[in-house]
């Protein structure tokens, strides 16, 4: 059951040093308040999961937060690379970063393997790519047809971690717009988080929303702003400029390392 | 009017898409290609964008595949999951636009990494959509500047199959798949064959019959300027 607790305490209580993390988020509503804080707290040898690791990912990369990336994109949306990400992989700085890629199809079917408790995600992927040899991907036999499918084990992350616009008293959750992976990222995690806009008294249908009950979430934490620079639908756009911004930011070790110190460790948590 | 050759490829590449298809969109030339055909011949062609946002209709062009306006535009918005599952697999989407870092004569792309693997000289983004976008849909639409860089002898990572790629729009000109090879079937205007084989890392199969593309007529231009100047959100 949902406890409505501080940011801050939630992250303390419920990650840990060499825990898996998915904090997720497709362009919108990515929670980079939570990454942030993570950051803070100064949480190591992470396995990091993501389809679409972006800024916040290059931030916890950056600081040395991970051992490890799950993901099936990793860039700049409309803008480029990833600079902390690129410089882990081709140069192992601050630390080496092992790489498991897939697909989005791929990963998106292990999501929801991992929410509907299957070992594996089935789809009709990969075959022909030179991904097959470098991720965890295996053929399977369909037995009613014959046809060969892959097959992608289920992600079951230890903290599953996502913003969304509200939550209720009881912690009830809706999210709505572009709602992405994550549904799934909570119900396929051990444990989750949930930022949120604001707390409401009481949830309004949204068409589209996405209801996640109290119950299957462990901690809510009240973090306006808390996507920024993502979006949150109906309560603030998208701020493309830091994107294009994190691109110089981002480019240099030092100017990196020194906004992380002035933006992010030195900030107190939202 | 004049024109610049990325504005030679975004308008060919949109002349591709037809008003009745429902096409599969990255972020960048395919974006800018699609949109551009929503505002000139094709309206009501169906934008479909890897957020989950189906039948959006942008006034500006999108920064991110997961851009606010295309959920407020759109005709639904479905989850990742859905979109890649009900959507793409299951065979709804005719159209797939793809752009690469690297090409092969067959079509195969790479969006993965310069170099080897595990020790990259540069790591790309990755795949993303594309490995079952180039699998699903009925016919693929590459866009690419070309350059010998770009389109190489042998690809440093296969990201994607080349089976269904049906075009390849590049900033020169406009290659086809011919006995499975991709084939110089077109060039634009000013561009010689030798220009373009000179941007090809590979012997370049030449038709016999090479098109000289249509420049950009006037309407097309001025959509395609109109749709740049109005920016990101």
């Amino acid at each position: 059951m949902a406890e409505i607790v501080t940011l801050a305490e939630a992250v303390r209580e419920l990650v840990h040093d060499g825990d898996t993390v998915a904090l997720e988020g497709f362009t919108h509503l990515i929670p980079n308040a939570a990454g942030r804080e993570v950051i803070r707290q100064g949480l190591r040898d992470l396995t990091l999961v993501r389809m679409t690791p972006d800024v916040v990912y290059d931030q916890l990369i950056g600081m040395g937060a991970a051992r490890k990336l799950v993901f099936s994109w990793g860039g700049n949306p409309g803008v480029g690379s990833l600079h902390r990400l690129r410089d882990a992989v081709e140069h192992g700085w601050p630390a080496p970063l092992e790489l498991e890629e897939h697909s989005h199809a791929g990963m998106a079917a292990a999501y929801a393997a991992g929410a509907s408790n299957l070992p594996f995600g089935l789809l009709r992927g990969y075959a022909g790519t030179d991904l097959v040899e470098r991720t965890r991907v295996a053929t399977i036999t369909c037995p009613f047809t014959g046809e060969e499918l892959a097959a992608v084990p289920a992600l079951r992350p230890d903290v599953g971690i996502i913003h969304a616009q509200q939550a209720d008293r009881h912690g009830n959750v809706q999210l709505w717009g572009i709602t992405g992976v994550q549904k799934e990222t909570v119900l396929c995690s051990s444990r989750s988080i949930v930022t949120v806009e604001e707390i409401v008294d009481e949830l309004e249908p949204r068409p589209g929303g996405v209801v996640l009950p109290a119950w299957v979430i462990g901690a809510v934490a009240e973090a306006p702003g808390g996507a920024r620079p993502s979006y949150a639908h109906g309560y603030y756009d998208r701020d493309n400029e830091f994107y294009v911004a994190w691109n110089v930011i981002s480019r240099d070790r030092d100017t990196f390392s020194s906004w992380m110190q002035e933006h992010v460790l030195g900030a107190v948590p939202a | 009017m004049t024109f610049t050759a990325d504005e030679m490829m975004a308008v060919e590449a949109a002349r591709r898409l037809r008003n009745d298809n429902v096409c599969f969109v990255g972020i960048g030339l395919p974006s800018v290609a699609a949109n551009l055909a929503r505002r000139t011949h094709a309206p009501n062609c169906v934008l479909v964008y890897e957020s989950g946002t189906i039948g959006a209709k942008p006034t500006r062009l999108p920064l991110s595949i997961g851009d606010g306006e295309l959920a407020e535009t759109a005709d639904a918005v479905v989850s990742v999951p859905e979109m890649f599952a009900y959507w793409l697999q299951a065979g709804r989407i005719d159209i797939g636009f793809l752009g690469a870092a690297q090409i092969d004569r067959h079509g195969n792309l790479n969006s993965t990494v310069i170099g080897d693997y595990a020790t990259p000289k540069v790591r790309l983004p990755g795949g993303g959509g594309a490995p079952e976008i180039a699998t699903s849909v009925a016919d693929v639409f590459v866009m690419l500047r070309q350059t010998p860089r770009a389109f190489v002898q042998q690809l440093d990572f296969k990201t994607s199959r080349g089976d269904r790629v049906r075009v390849v729009v590049t900033d020169l000109g406009i290659l086809e798949p011919r006995d499975g090879e991709l084939t110089l079937v077109g060039v634009h205007p000013g561009v010689s064959v030798d220009d373009v084989r000179a941007a090809t890392g590979w012997a370049l199969q030449v038709a016999e019959d090479v098109a000289v593309t249509e420049p950009p007529t006037v309407l097309e231009l001025e959509a395609l300027r109109a749709l740049e100047a109005a920016g990101h959100e």
